[in-house]
């Protein structure tokens, strides 16, 4: 059902993802989530088959694939390891942002090396005292000669401190969101440290790190785009950013659904297999039906974004709303299915359920989205 | 340098799939079924490609026959690095009755219209698991054959194969022209990557169809029954080894 629409070449996609997914990835999510390990070399194998930069152009390196085709790859990624994916769509997202709005210099120092993952990235918005309210971020970078000096803290940051390149949204003028730009920052860079590595409730294949700046000297020429312009920039990327992380959702909703299906045509009670409850069969019922509207939410606001639809804004931030929320609702709909079995960790459908909980919440909460939502209907002619 | 290999690969139910036999027993249920290509086939193509990539050969093409949907079966082969393909149609009652017979004798004909030196194959397809088509080519081509092979060497105009025999491992060294048969241990399939797919596309599929090849597709086999195999019966539980002599006696085995 999730082929329905789909053009020979974007089955072909998702049938090396499902591939890659089912083989490389789905045998060691419990581990990496256990161990809490990023698995650097699985994610390389996926940068060779192209999974590095999915809508970088291809001239730095990227598969110049559309947003369609990069929802389908990472859904079908997701079964494998939602967590995995998640970062691997975060740092597709810094790739893309690299890609359009950096210089041809940057654009060829970096991207090549993030299309292989030679070089792993971070986004760099939250801040402790500003996350919903992300246009209120404090971090500083001063003009001083051709450098910028950051000074400040990011707060959440998804492979901080084991990724090379962190693109930084960072304060250059006045108050608000038209003082903000954007600056790539490498790892090394003297005055960039990291906080402890957070302890999470999922999500643990990536780490997750304060970024800190302390009088941190970044080249002019690493700015993406004019001054000013960083949040504008920074938006663009999540639009993108919220398909890939809604598409992570679907994926974990589809494997779990999948699972639960499997558990009541082998789980007996009562003298008879759990499949044969019709209450449990309405429930699986309506369990599918939601994941398939997601789904459908999710492609169609892909399609508004490549076309770049006036009400693609309005349509991303819908998608990620309807479908991180249903998707969890199924992934833990899947797990209450498993009865006891759900909640042991020798059981994947409760790591699903962990691990796409933190997508109602990143990349914009999903109050922000209703915001987003909100102002988009109001302001309509 | 052998010019051409031919790579047949078949369009099977996936692998992963829960197999339905039909309410009538003529068959399994394969509307709406996940399909792929048979996971041989698939050691068989990338055999081919690592054999183009050492320059052991010049063009690799992928050949299917079925319905339409083998296409996608070619495209997989072609997003693996074959250089084009062949879809010789069959379809209808012609496609249900399809067996290594009928294949073999395409294979055969389109090994020497298209002057392959070299025939891969998986050795079997894993929905009959007949084992039958790779031996048969070889034998209407009158070609030597190199079957269950898990390792190839081209050595200029002969092969050394190495095959998976119940004794354990035999070398043989055949002539080109030839056909092998791929084992499971012969390689680990590539992946397709996002570029190669999209290559893909521009490479060509030509159409052919079994009569212009001079192949008569009729079948010498009547499929009279399909079904499950016998439920798994409860064991029986017994307290001393003369219990279980005595038991096995009852049930005449021994």
């Amino acid at each position: 059902m999730s082929s329905i629409g789909l053009t020979d070449e974007q089955k072909e996609f998702q049938k090396v993802a499902f591939d890659f997914a089912a083989n490389e990835m789905a045998p060691h999510m419990a581990e990496w989530d256990q161990n809490e390990m990023f698995p650097v070399e699985t994610m390389r194998k996926a940068a060779q088959l192209g999974f590095g930069g999915i809508y970088v152009q291809p001239e730095v390196g990227g598969s110049g694939l559309s947003r369609l085709d990069t929802s389908i790859i990472f859904e079908a990624l997701s079964t494998g390891c939602a967590s995995t994916t998640a970062y691997i769509s975060i740092h597709n997202m810094c790739a893309w942002m690299i890609d359009t709005f950096g210089s041809n210099e940057l654009r060829e120092k970096f991207c090549p090396d993030l299309c292989s993952m030679e070089k792993f990235a971070s986004y760099c918005l939250t801040e402790p005292g500003s996350g919903s309210d992300a246009a209120s971020l404090l971090t500083n970078a001063k003009l001083q000669g051709d450098h910028y000096v950051l000074n400040g803290s990011k707060a959440f940051i998804s492979g901080g401190g084991d990724t090379d390149v962190y693109v930084v949204m960072c304060r250059t003028g006045g108050k608000g969101p038209k003082g903000i730009s954007c600056v790539v920052v490498e790892k090394g860079t003297p005055g960039l440290s990291f906080g402890k590595k957070e302890k999470k409730v999922g999500w643990n294949s990536q780490p997750t790190r304060a970024v800190i700046f302390e009088d941190c000297a970044v080249p002019v020429t690493n700015r993406l785009g004019v001054e000013g312009q960083g949040f504008n920039i920074a938006m663009k990327g999540l639009n993108g950013g919220r398909i890939n992380i809604a598409s992570c959702s679907l994926g974990a909703a589809h494997a779990s659904v999948q699972l639960a299906r499997d558990h009541l045509c082998i789980r007996k009670q009562f003298g008879e297999t759990l499949s044969n409850s019709q209450f449990l069969q309405f429930k699986l019922a309506e369990m599918a039906t939601r994941l398939v509207a997601s789904r459908l939410m999710v492609r169609q606001a892909a399609v508004a974004l490549q076309e770049d639809r006036p009400d693609a804004v309005a349509l991303c931030s819908m998608a990620k709303l309807f479908a991180t929320d249903e998707c969890f609702s199924i992934c833990n709909q899947a797990l209450q299915m498993h009865g006891g079995y759900g909640y042991l960790k020798d059981y994947a459908v409760q790591q699903f359920v962990r691990d796409i909980r933190v997508h109602q919440i990143l990349e914009g909460t999903n109050e922000v989205m209703r915001m987003i939502i909100a102002r988009n209907l109001l302001t309509e002619s | 340098m052998a010019a051409r290999v031919l790579v047949g690969v078949k369009r099977v139910i996936d692998y992963a799939v829960k197999i339905r036999v039909k309410p009538d027993n003529t068959g399994v249920v394969t509307d709406g079924v996940k399909h792929s290509m048979n996971p041989f086939c698939e050691i068989a193509v990338e055999e081919a490609v690592r054999l183009k990539e050492k320059k052991l050969v010049k063009e690799v093409v992928a050949v299917s026959c079925g319905p339409q949907q083998v296409q996608e079966t070619i495209r997989t082969a072609l997003a693996m690095g074959a250089d084009r393909g062949i879809h010789v149609e069959v379809s209808g009652k012609d496609y249900d009755t399809l067996g290594p017979l009928q294949v073999s004798k395409i294979l055969a004909a389109l090994a020497k219209k298209e002057e392959a030196s070299l025939v891969i194959l998986g050795k079997q397809a894993i929905d009959d698991d007949c084992n039958q088509t790779g031996q048969m080519t070889a034998a209407l081509l009158d070609w030597p054959q190199g079957t269950f092979a898990s390792e190839v060497t081209i050595d200029g105009d002969k092969i050394k194969v190495i095959r998976e025999i119940d004794g354990g491992l035999e070398t043989i060294k055949i002539n080109m022209p030839a056909v092998v048969t791929a084992d499971l241990r012969l390689n680990t399939p590539r992946y397709a990557t996002l570029p190669n797919i999209m290559k893909a596309k521009k490479k060509k599929i030509a159409s052919v169809k079994p009569g212009e090849l001079g192949v008569d597709l009729t079948s010498r086999l009547e499929v009279l029954r399909v079904e499950e195999p016998a439920q798994r019966q409860a064991g029986v539980k017994v307290e001393t080894v003369e219990d279980l002599v005595g038991k096995l006696k009852e049930a005449g085995r021994i």
